[in-house]
């Protein structure tokens, strides 16, 4: 039996007027749930003086105030809660730009619906019931390993919940249990294709068709090896915690941009210097609307990445927008190894740490893992004479960095006043590694 | 009795020890010794000199990690085995060698060394009762 095309066609092939009539409808009761649960939004709203009576339609969007991460931090940890707790069946959450993480609650409804949306991204991927997906993302508060396992589960595929980490045994799973589809980082993807070519497997030989490759920017280049590596399609996919998590939107057999599920979610183009909306084609800042979400619905939530939108049709039948890669972002947030990380969480940890913020991060790949270096000058009142003394304040402050950021740099001590500083300004973040087209 | 010595934080690249020895040069304070511990970052230079406190001040004021701190000067029994009976002391009675290296004097005839220890007054009330000369600031 061939597999199928789609997921729910009647959502992803739906003409554009309707998915448009459809995206109206949910925001206009959207907008009337958010301003009646959440006083968060009743104030945004109230100070710019709309009324949820004042949102008729999708064309109205843009009456409404944007949220910002910095939003999220303010009102940590329940206040942009949308329904009472005893409602809620999961959180997931992801980094802050600062100490606090950002907690994302989801309602049953609300898991159903991200699931699903990763299912499309599977079946996209040319996934069925026959198919094992291997599932290599991390499990637990980030969204990756329990997204697609999600979807996994809505299509009928065998799962493989493998997780992120332990090479030798992900590829036996793969291997013995012949897994066809893999879900992973693409610097994972591409780790775990050098070493089954160390093995001796060749693109014949390894049982993989697809892979789905998310949460850290790649280019086309990279794209070409891992295609080339594993004997598989490699397809794109986009999310992001405050929004649902992976599956926000997915690549096609095309591989021409992503399909933003757009009966759920709305996206527009800002400029990101004065929030102006840009029309269709045009560069700029990535905002997404939650049509249905219920717990934590984001409502003109600002990305802070950097692309474009293209409505023009796709030869897949899907008549979903397409947005493009991220090209870049609006601030100054790092992925590393998949991980969020903001200089202004590497900042907060030297300051509390008793540290200055004299510091410089320097991040490369190595056979495809990113590697993360910081830099970080020695306060003299702190500096004791001897190796073991530098080598233990270099390891307690690696530590307190990896509680912060989920991830640990190599931490290197070096002496005042030697962090290079370019027309009196540090230059804070040397980035090596080539991410975008 | 313990003297003073004087370690500097440095970058390990080139000409950061000339940078500091040109400083100290121009202060007129005199080097006796000087012991390098590297790692692939940085350096940690230790310098025994006439004016430690002198030296301590200029390179703070020019932005240097630096500081002065206590170590153990000792003549080391000019026999075979000489260093190993001072080993066996500090090792029986529980003391941690940080770093040790050689210290030049004036003194003719005799070997002289330095070292840092994790308990400084108890490595010199132990090598005092096992009559091993100590140096003080005088001597060196």
């Amino acid at each position: 039996m061939e597999n199928r095309k789609y997921y729910q066609p009647e959502f992803e092939t739906m003409p554009v007027e309707d998915i448009k009539k459809l995206q109206s409808e949910k925001l206009i009761k959207q907008v009337k749930h958010v301003y009646e649960n959440v006083p968060f939004y009743r104030a945004r709203m109230d100070e710019k003086g709309v009324k949820p009576e004042d949102i008729k339609g999708i064309e109205d969007l843009y009456k409404l105030p944007f949220v910002e991460k910095s939003d999220l931090r303010d009102n940590y940890p329940y206040g942009m809660l949308a329904k009472p707790l005893a409602d809620c069946v999961r959180i997931q959450s992801t980094s802050g730009t600062t100490g606090k993480r950002v907690i994302a609650y989801y309602t049953q409804y609300d898991i159903d619906l991200w699931e699903d949306c990763c299912a499309r991204a599977l079946v996209a991927a040319g996934a069925d019931k026959e198919d094992v997906v291997q599932v290599s993302y991390g499990y637990g508060l980030f969204t990756g390993g329990p997204g697609l396992n999600g979807g996994s589960h809505k299509v009928g595929c065998l799962t493989l919940p493998m997780s992120s980490g332990n090479t030798e045994r992900q590829l036996q799973f793969m291997t013995d249990l012949k897994a066809t589809v893999l879900c992973c980082t693409p610097s994972y993807a591409a780790y775990l294709g050098e070493s089954l070519k160390e093995m001796g497997y060749t693109p014949e030989t390894i049982p993989l068709k697809a892979g789905i490759f998310g949460a850290e920017p790649w280019t086309s280049e990279n794209r070409r090896q891992l295609e080339a590596t594993l004997g598989i399609k490699a397809y794109d996919i986009y999310g992001l915690t405050e929004i649902s998590g992976p599956g926000v939107s997915f690549e096609c057999a095309e591989q021409g941009g992503m399909h933003i599920n757009e009966d759920h979610f709305v996206a527009e183009i800002i400029n990101p210097e004065t929030g102006e909306p840009l029309p269709e084609g045009e560069k700029g800042e990535l905002v997404f609307t939650c049509l249905d979400k219920e717990a934590f619905p984001m409502l003109r939530y600002r990305t802070r990445d950097i692309c474009v939108l293209s409505r023009k049709p796709c030869s897949c039948g899907r008549t979903f927008i397409r947005m493009s890669k991220p090209m870049g972002r609006s601030d100054d947030m790092m992925i590393i190894r998949g991980v969020n990380v903001f200089p202004s969480q590497i900042e907060a940890v030297l300051l509390k740490e008793g540290y200055t913020p004299n510091y410089q991060i320097k991040l490369s790949r190595v056979n495809n893992n990113d590697t993360f270096d910081v830099f970080v000058e020695l306060p003299p009142e702190q500096f004791d004479d001897s190796v073991k003394s530098i080598s233990a304040k270099e390891a307690s402050l690696r530590d307190a960095m990896r509680n912060m950021l989920g991830i640990g740099p190599a931490i290197h001590l070096v002496p005042p006043k030697t962090i290079t500083r370019s027309e009196g300004k540090a230059v804070r973040i040397i980035d090596e590694r080539k991410l975008h087209d | 009795m313990a003297i003073r010595q004087l370690s500097v934080f440095l970058e390990n690249k080139k000409g950061s020890l000339s940078e500091i020895t040109n400083l100290l040069a121009e202060a007129k304070v005199d080097l006796r010794s000087m012991c390098i511990a590297e790692t692939s970052n940085y350096g940690i230079v230790r310098i025994i000199a006439n004016d430690p406190a002198k030296a301590l001040e200029i390179l703070i004021a020019s932005g240097f990690a630096a500081q002065i701190r206590p170590v153990t000067a000792f003549a080391v029994p000019d026999q075979p085995g000489g260093l190993a009976q001072v080993l066996e002391i500090l090792e029986e009675n529980g003391i941690n060698i940080e770093y040790m290296y050689a210290l030049v004097t004036t003194i003719a005839d005799k070997a002289y060394a330095v070292m840092r220890t994790d308990d400084e007054e108890k490595t010199e009330a132990v090598l005092a009762k096992n009559n091993i000369e100590l140096l003080d600031e005088k001597n060196v």
